[in-house]
């Protein structure tokens, strides 16, 4: 059986300017104890997926199961299984850190579990945080305490939105060990990111949308491999030549060209000197999931 | 530990962190509205025939403080909620609509009913008053903060903005308490007012309430109870099934 799977899932809503659409029959299964990314630009629709995934929002047609239950008919039941880290830093400014932690676990029905919450303090780096108020902590610490809340009872499905979004190195290595660990111990994991090295170091699958609907669902290794094999990089000080230009990914000094073969890297290096330009630091490279990600959004559109 | 009583407890804790500014404030106002109306206006006013006019704007008053803040506990819980974004913990949670409604409630009954108190105490120090039949007391206190708490789970449902709030609590609680006669017996009002007083249903909670404590009232203690009960049957179905549909909260 699928940890969740998403049937024709469609969301339409009524603006002024009048019905947009955000998901456009969204179909996909991540299995048990998978590690499952889900990608795509700003306004995508990951988060609207996941908002009807959690409850917050109803889907115009089609429908979610999580652990073959359906979110829509038996909400309260698919709650239980899911553990979600919203995407906005939201906290309670009332309570401490402990506190907060105690009246989620009990929302859960869930009591006695005060090892269990320690457990999550210590292995989300909150120990000493545990008896301040929220209003005090940083923002990376409010993430974690965003993180541990979603985890108090324990779900069989955790559903991280954007949760490195805007925050530290250190948190970043805390979290995804802390993530991994449970993955290993056979929690199911559902990540959205923009951060795509973190999605190909931690996701065995990868399905990316587009305007509301699926352009790639595949292994991450699979989708590595289908994509151009290699990129030449190299820094320049002047603009590209035209036809260069065009395929090229730049980044303020760093220019990126797709190469599928070595004719092909003899090419661009030739126009580069015809122009009369000089590359500095040129190498060759694998192409990452960030080249795929650009070539399956440039695709798509 | 059921879901409901965590978050029971959760809104106590809530308005008991901030008591100086949810408890003491309000009592602090109210014994400055006994120790003002009831020194100017004790000559002129007589109500029943062996009661002072402090001794009748008493109970009043608590329920006033009953009324009122039992409203503001569970409006400005979820309007504080839905603008910091933190009502998503309760969201994300396997709570149905009888345990948001139950925990919120009780809730505000709590504060009301601690204010209330609060406001009887101190207020006896200043007028003599008797108790004659507690059971009412209790009985209308519990209603009427019941009421209102679900009153203000509603307002809060509804509003979107802080000034939304501050407009139901000024366009709508206000007025009602005000015109409910707690400074006054509403027989001393022009005979529009006396009417317009009768669809008020604050009117009756108060009339109760003071039946408790005189064992004299407007209208009997019985007939307040209906309506009073029959008010609130239909105030909390709208707030459950507000809650159910996720009005405003899911979308």
């Amino acid at each position: 059986m699928s940890a969740i799977s998403f049937q024709s899932v469609t969301k339409t809503f009524q603006t002024p300017k009048g019905p947009l659409t955000a998901l456009d029959g969204v179909s996909f299964d991540i299995q048990e104890g998978e590690f499952f990314g889900l990608l795509g630009p700003n306004g995508a629709g990951k988060t609207t997926l996941i908002s009807i995934l959690a409850g917050l929002a109803k889907a115009s047609s089609g429908s979610i199961k999580v652990n073959g239950i359906d979110v829509q008919g038996e909400p309260l039941k698919t709650r239980k299984l899911l553990g979600i880290v919203p995407q906005e830093l939201v906290f309670d400014p009332f309570f401490t850190v402990k506190e907060a932690l105690k009246f989620q676990s009990g929302y859960f029905g869930v009591s006695n579990n005060a090892q269990w919450i320690d457990e999550l303090l210590v292995g989300l780096g909150l120990s000493d945080k545990a008896n301040s108020n929220m209003r005090q902590l940083s923002g990376g610490m409010k993430r974690r305490v965003l993180v541990a809340q979603a985890l108090v009872h324990k779900p069989p499905v955790i559903v991280l939105d954007e949760p490195t979004a805007g925050v530290d190195v250190e948190l970043r290595q805390t979290l995804w060990h802390f993530i991994d660990r449970l993955n290993k111990a056979g929690h199911t994991v559902l990540l959205t990111t923009h951060y795509l090295e973190e999605a190909e170091a931690l996701c065995q699958r990868i399905a990316m949308l587009k305007t509301g609907r699926v352009v790639a669902l595949d292994k991450t290794s699979e989708l590595l491999k289908a994509a151009s094999s290699n990129v030449l990089r190299f820094k320049l000080d002047a603009p590209l030549p035209d036809e260069l230009a065009k395929v090229a990914r730049v980044t303020g000094r760093i220019v990126q060209l797709p190469a599928h073969n070595a004719e092909q890297i003899e090419a661009y290096l030739g126009s580069i000197r015809l122009a009369g330009l000089v590359a500095e630091d040129v190498e060759i490279r694998k192409a990452d999931l960030e080249d795929v990600f650009i070539e399956v959004m440039g695709e798509s559109s | 530990m059921m879901g409901w009583q965590a978050l029971f407890y959760k809104e106590i804790l809530r308005f008991w962190k901030v008591s100086f500014q949810t408890v003491a404030a309000p009592v602090l106002t109210s014994l400055l509205y006994l120790l003002i109306f009831g020194h100017v206006m004790a000559d002129r006013v007589k109500v029943y025939d062996t009661v002072s006019y402090s001794a009748f704007l008493v109970p009043g008053l608590v329920m006033m403080s009953v009324l009122q803040n039992a409203f503001a506990n569970s409006s400005s819980s979820l309007i504080q909620s839905k603008i910091m974004g933190n009502l998503v913990f309760i969201l994300l949670a396997p709570l149905n609509h009888w345990s948001w409604f139950v925990a919120y409630v009780a809730s505000s009954v709590v504060r009301g009913l601690a204010v209330g108190s609060g406001v009887l105490i101190v207020t006896v120090l200043f007028t003599d008053i008797s108790a004659v039949a507690p059971l009412w007391i209790l009985v209308f206190a519990l209603l009427g903060a019941t009421m209102l708490g679900a009153l203000g789970l509603i307002a809060g449902l509804w509003s979107e903005k802080f000034d939304q709030m501050a407009a139901f609590q000024n366009f709508v609680i206000m007025p009602m308490t005000f015109l409910s006669g707690v400074f006054y017996s509403i027989h001393s009002l022009p005979p529009f007012w006396q009417t317009l007083s009768h669809l008020n249903p604050f009117f009756y909670m108060i009339d109760g309430f003071r039946y408790g404590f005189f064992g004299a009232s407007d209208v009997s203690p019985w007939l307040s109870l209906g309506l009073v009960s029959a008010a609130l049957v239909v105030v909390s179905s709208v707030a459950l099934s507000l809650l159910k549909s996720g009005y405003k909260i899911r979308s």
